[in-house]
């Protein structure tokens, strides 16, 4: 069954070739990230990814897809969200369309069996992400927030993950021929449920050392300077120690490297900074915060 | 090692000691991950037991101290001795119907018996909790048992047939098939609607003593009718005891929640703990639309200064803010103390909370966050 995961030609080995082959695509992995890709690639198991908005949990699949060179299907959970819009659907106005014409052919004499047989098929089949990654695999699946969906659906994705199969009444059942590698996040909004977390993984993620948050952007932005990079890590890992209401994740350090680097700076002033704050901090009262702080003390080196 | 695998089980039952869920389930993916890993590198050895045998961020603080400890320096740790818990006594749903103990002539015919005990039940319902006997607070215990507390509704993502609304595609369909083809009525949906979320808030510190455990049987009561009811306590420090109170025995369900409160009858930071409410879960998703009611006298040791930031903040998250005073019952109160004062600008209503009636008519206000909108006036 796990015929075409054993196959792949770039599947790693060791937990360190994993975190080397992220490396390549810009992700940088620690340890614990790499073994925890690794043993999910392994085990067939699916990897749930707790930590604080921006620590990586979502870029992780996509580097994921992008190292195992696979196809990346998302999921994004909301509350309410239902089978219909994450496993299948059927596409109602052309079955309609399909009906009418139907009967417009048959001149009234319309057989309704074969009608029904042929409006269920795969033809008027919506596959909606979670089929589509059973049908597609191997792939790499990202279930994204999925402490947004409700208890109800948790149980449903459970099923699905831990059976790699769904069946459609109409149709039968579709089974994977490879389990797609599951990630799935959680930024903690809402306890999810024991049973889902017991089928997977678990990893939780913190924000990055300076070392590699040093790294993360010089490997995304190649355009920054050694200096610059370590400024802003370093401001951001000041900012994450003040009592914010939001900190900022590798995200927002990322979009204030950016930001500075359009401007064309070289270096981070306490001025430059002051006017770019908006790219990290989201919150007016947190940029009090850091207003009076002074930006010049969480720039000192 | 001789065998890895008893040393591998020996490690998850310390880790189950600990205080984490490592059931069987667990214990067999951490098995099979230490296959696919070196086990000669101790980071691989951590990792494989962190991915698979922690479950929540709690969980790794405990896991990292039983690794160094049972990896690092070999303490051999025996397995059999588990703490013994006494077994709270459970409680009696249906002992509503026999008079409390000590009840003075009470030996007459049993009608007379009965109706002497309504004319109780009336009285104990709108007598302060603080001031009941013991025997009173045992027969408290009991209606509390009894008060059906359904959450609020708000409006659902999904919908539900109806006669008027939107179009329903899929059961239209199904509809014409039945007759070949043939145009069929037309079926609609309405959006439907499910409970909203209820957030209490319990002021356990000093001050609150006499109403700490009703409170907390109150909010065992919302918790068993709400599935996504949460329920903190706050004083020096936040707790979180829905998962407590999710015991269906309210005996059970108390004791629980009192072991994992530490600082019962502590002192009160209300600003600190509400801000530790609202990082840690409140911006996160707890309190957004939510309904939240907040059990405190206000009495704050900390600045109310802060404490009327974070209420700030609450209230722009949450749907409504009530504020439940079992104090504001007396005669004579005014909202005068420094954290009420801060307080009071970003709450919807306040209301006193010191008897059973009252605590019904708090219901009623969370149930229709509107009609708090309507009377807000009179209390500000």
């Amino acid at each position: 069954m796990t015929a075409s995961w054993d196959q792949l030609p770039s599947r790693p080995t060791t937990p360190a070739e994993l975190a080397a082959a992220l490396e390549k695509t810009g992700y940088l992995a620690d340890d614990g990230i790499a073994t925890a890709g690794f043993l999910a690639l392994r085990m067939h198991r699916p990897l749930f990814c707790e930590g604080e908005p921006g620590t990586g949990k979502t870029s992780l699949a996509q580097a994921l897809a992008q190292v195992l060179d696979v196809p990346l299907i998302r999921l994004q959970c909301h509350e309410g969200i239902d089978a219909s819009q994450a496993l299948y659907d059927w596409d109602f106005p052309r079955q309609l369309l399909h009906l009418r014409a139907l009967e417009a052919a048959s001149d009234g004499k319309l057989d309704a069996d074969a009608a029904e047989a042929s409006l269920y098929t795969e033809r008027f089949l919506l596959a909606r992400p979670l089929l589509r990654a059973l049908q597609e695999s191997p792939c790499v699946l990202l279930v994204d927030e999925v402490d947004r969906a409700d208890d109800e659906f948790e149980a449903f994705l459970l099923e699905v993950l831990s059976e790699h199969a769904v069946s459609v009444p109409e149709l039968g059942e579709i089974r994977a021929e490879a389990p797609p590698l599951a990630v799935l996040t959680s930024n903690r909004t809402r306890e999810v449920h024991d049973a889902l977390k017991r089928r997977c993984l678990y990893h939780w993620l913190e924000h990055p050392d300076l070392g590699r948050e040093v790294a993360i952007l010089r490997s995304r932005l190649p355009g920054i300077g050694g200096r610059l990079a370590e400024q802003v890590a370093m401001a951001v890992r000041r900012l994450r120690e003040m009592e914010l209401l939001k900190p900022p994740g590798v995200a927002e350090s990322l979009d204030w490297a950016e930001a500075l680097l359009a401007l064309g700076k070289t270096e981070l002033d306490a001025e430059t900074a002051a006017v770019t704050l908006g790219a990290v901090l989201k919150y007016r009262e947190d940029a009090d915060r850091a207003q009076n702080a002074g930006l010049a003390a969480l720039l000192a080196s | 090692m001789a065998d890895p695998l008893s040393g591998l089980v020996g490690f998850a039952r310390t880790l189950r000691h600990a205080g984490l869920a490592c059931d069987p389930q667990r214990v067999q993916a951490y098995a099979a991950a230490v296959e696919q890993l070196d086990v000669s590198s101790p980071v691989e050895l951590y990792w494989a037991g962190r991915l698979t045998l922690c479950s929540e961020p709690d969980d790794l603080a405990r896991y990292d101290a039983a690794f160094t400890a049972w990896f690092g320096q070999r303490i051999s740790v025996s397995g059999s001795e588990r703490p013994v818990m006494p077994q709270p006594q459970r409680s009696k749903m249906a002992a509503l119907v026999s008079p409390p103990d000590g009840q003075p002539g009470v030996e007459s015919s049993d009608d007379e018996e009965l109706r002497v005990f309504a004319s109780d039940i009336e009285v104990l319902h709108h007598r302060d909790i603080a001031d009941l006997t013991v025997a009173e607070r045992d027969h408290l215990r009991q209606l509390m048992t009894l008060l059906k507390l359904d959450p609020p509704r708000r409006t659902a993502l999904r919908a539900r047939p109806a006669r008027r609304g939107r179009l329903d595609g899929h059961r239209t369909v199904r509809a014409m098939l039945a007759t070949g083809g043939e145009p069929a009525r037309l079926r609609h949906v309405r959006p439907a609607d499910r409970p909203r979320r209820v957030v209490l808030l319990i002021d356990v510190s000093g001050s609150m003593s006499p109403y700490a455990d009703a409170l907390l049987r109150f909010a065992h009561a919302v918790v068993r009718r709400g599935p996504s009811t949460e329920v903190f306590t706050v004083g020096t420090r936040l707790t979180r005891v829905s998962r407590q109170l999710r015991l269906r025995d309210p005996e059970e369900a108390l004791a629980a929640a009192g072991r994992a409160v530490p600082d019962f009858h502590g002192g009160t930071r209300l600003g600190e703990t509400l801000r530790a409410f609202l990082d840690r879960w409140g911006q996160r998703g707890i309190a957004r639309q939510a309904i939240v009611v907040v059990f405190s006298d206000g009495w704050e040791r900390g600045e109310a200064d802060l404490l009327g930031e974070q209420m700030a903040r609450l209230r722009r998250l949450a749907k409504a803010v009530l504020w439940v005073n079992p104090h504001a019952g007396r005669a004579g109160y005014a909202p005068v103390q420094s954290g009420i004062a801060a307080a009071l600008p970003f709450v919807d209503v306040l209301l006193a909370g010191h008897s059973l009636a009252t605590l019904r008519r708090l219901w009623s206000h969370v149930r229709d966050p509107q009609l708090s909108a309507r009377t807000e006036v009179s209390h500000a």
